[in-house]
């Protein structure tokens, strides 16, 4: 009697801690998610603050382009404003900044002046690098998606997962081809 | 897929162990030869191997790098190195930015060291900056931020500083022996004795640097493959690293700052002899041509399974070189374009680019003169001023 109680004590224990094991599994899974999904936004925070510096310093060497430069402006503020409008909402905001930013970049190989300017150099390095590493944390965040919702849809976790209210994750897609290239910059 | 590697860490716990049991023997035979009494030699040589740990541990990296002669870098001293390190930062999903340190030598060569992700340095060669374009110094970047996350360099920080000790304590154990003629028992007629364990220290000594080149095998080759492998995931562009892999080797440079205890830790062995290609089994690392063969056979599928059945063409039934545990069905990871070639500078641009950050980092002040001259005043120039020898400018300090 006294051994079937005391088994019966440690399946128990055991159960409970093999559900505390998934459920934390889960959790270190949607904090990852989270932490990814703040990469990402200190990248786009870190773009929309350098485009300023970029237009101004680009202004004087383009008068001509002015439609370039408002089109680069505009995508700026239209992805601020998506900021807080949902994942795939701001992944098309960002993409159509990236496009807009890839023309000014494009245009600028006919203004050897502007090409030979240090100080449009270094920005070029930075908005080039902060393109990549937007793309690298996307990498990631969509890398942690990818396990986290594995976690809460395969057998056993998916019944912790629906108990617990994990949602399922949002990929930061991009859907335009296009966005996928950084702004091609050549020097030759 | 983003799961610790725990496969390599067994076997890193048992090679220190060796190590660590390889300079207890040592350390009682110096204490029976020298002292007389092997347990006061066995508890010494137990206490310099604490000591060595503890200082391995926390101090294995700043050894390292100043016995390479690296100098760290920050953000302004070279925004592209910088930058393409954080690229490599946020892909491998590192929390903490790894400090950067450059190797002021025209080797083309790269190392990673420190204890775990959080205390982690990443130098490269000056030469490497000059030669390889952004693509290629990423995949090289890569590559070494795999080696910090799947903590290959705390083990090899360890094991390099357990070597050293073996050495030096065989070198001047050896010589005590020789020039005090041992010991205090010499009454008791030990010189047989002596004589094997003068014969023991000198074979110890020409084993330590063999011992690296177990060292080598037990880290290197698989731990290498798994590193391109991740590099080619991090970047989502495995031309980049094996295109890299291939100016290194074309390269005859050899690295002066290396020696036998830092070999395992550079992207390339830095003592492979010039001109020569085909590896032995001996070899630290796999054979080059082998790494980027296998780098371009991935086509496509750049995920560690991708990495592994490209590995698998070549290697029929060799068994699998990626841990099981990291191989996660579904993430069949894509190729992206090489969108940044465009962004480096041309090779000459680029080699004023390192000299300059070096020259800076000698402290030496850089000074552009109306005509277009450019002065690097040296950092113990006294005058107050200098004048111009083309236009004749005074430029004062």
């Amino acid at each position: 009697m006294l051994i079937a109680i005391l088994v019966i004590l440690a399946i128990a224990i055991v159960i409970v801690l093999i559900i505390a094991g998934i459920y934390n599994g889960l959790v270190g899974s949607r904090n990852q998610v989270k932490n990814a999904w703040a990469q990402i936004d200190v990248q786009l925070k870190r773009r929309h603050d350098l485009i300023p510096n970029l237009t101004e310093t680009v202004k004087g060497y383009m008068q001509h382009e002015r439609g370039t430069l408002e089109a680069v402006t505009n995508a700026r503020n239209m992805a601020i404003k998506a900021v807080d409008s949902g994942v795939a909402a701001q992944a098309r905001a960002e993409g159509a900044l990236s496009q807009a930013l890839g023309r000014l970049f494009a245009v600028a190989e006919n203004y050897p002046d502007l090409k030979a300017s240090q100080n449009f150099l270094a920005l070029q390095e930075e908005l080039t690098s902060t393109e990549n590493k937007i793309s690298f944390s996307r990498q990631f965040y969509n890398d942690s998606v990818l396990q986290y919702n594995n976690k809460t849809q395969m057998f056993p976790s998916n019944i912790i997962a629906s108990m617990g209210g994990f949602k399922a994750g949002e990929f930061f897609e991009v859907t335009d081809t296009v966005d996928r290239e950084v702004p091609k910059v050549s020097f030759s | 897929m983003w799961e610790q590697i725990r496969d390599n860490q067994v076997r890193s716990v048992i090679l220190v162990t060796a190590l660590g049991f390889m300079l207890l023997l040592l350390g009682s035979f110096m204490g029976y030869t020298l002292l007389g009494d092997w347990s006061i030699g066995l508890l010494l040589a137990l206490l310099i191997w604490i000591v060595m740990t503890l200082v391995g541990y926390f101090q294995g990296d700043s050894i390292l790098l100043s016995l390479s002669k690296a100098r760290k870098i920050g953000p302004d001293d070279m925004p592209r190195i910088y930058n393409v390190v954080e690229e490599m930062k946020i892909a491998s999903g590192m929390e903490k930015m790894p400090d950067i340190y450059i190797v002021d030598d025209p080797a083309l060569n790269a190392f990673a060291t420190g204890r775990d992700k959080n205390h982690a340095s990443i130098a490269v060669t000056s030469g490497l900056l000059q030669k390889l374009s952004r693509d290629e110094l990423q995949g090289v970047v890569g590559h070494e931020m795999a080696h910090i996350r799947n903590r290959d360099v705390l083990l090899m920080a360890m094991c390099s500083v357990l070597l050293g000790t073996i050495v030096i304590i065989a070198w001047y154990g050896s010589r005590m022996l020789f020039f005090t003629g041992g010991t205090r028992r010499s009454s008791s007629g030990g010189g047989g004795a002596q004589i094997i364990i003068l014969l023991a220290a000198v074979v110890l000594m020409i084993l330590a640097p063999i011992m690296a080149q177990f060292i080598y095998l037990a880290i290197s080759r698989k731990r290498e493959y798994l590193a391109d492998a991740s590099s080619a995931l991090y970047t989502r562009y495995p031309e980049g690293l094996a295109s890299a892999l291939e100016k290194i080797a074309a390269s005859t440079e050899q690295l002066k700052s290396a020696n036998n205890a830092t070999a395992p830790m550079y992207i390339l062995n830095p003592f492979r002899k010039n001109g020569r290609m085909a590896e032995d089994l001996s070899s630290t690392h796999p054979p080059i041509s082998e790494r980027i063969r296998i780098l371009r056979a991935m086509a496509g599928n750049l995920s560690l399974a991708g990495y592994e059945s490209a590995y698998n063409q070549s290697h029929r039934g060799g068994g699998g070189i990626i841990p099981r545990s990291s191989l996660v069905a579904g993430d069949a990871a894509v190729q992206r374009n090489a969108a940044t070639a465009g962004l480096t500078p041309p090779e000459k641009e680029r080699a004023r680019e390192a000299s300059d950050m070096l020259w800076k980092m000698h402290k030496y002040r850089e000074i552009t003169c109306n005509c277009g001259l450019k002065f690097k005043i040296p950092p113990d120039f006294h005058g107050n001023s200098f004048t111009c020898p083309r236009c004749n400018t005074v430029h004062s300090l």
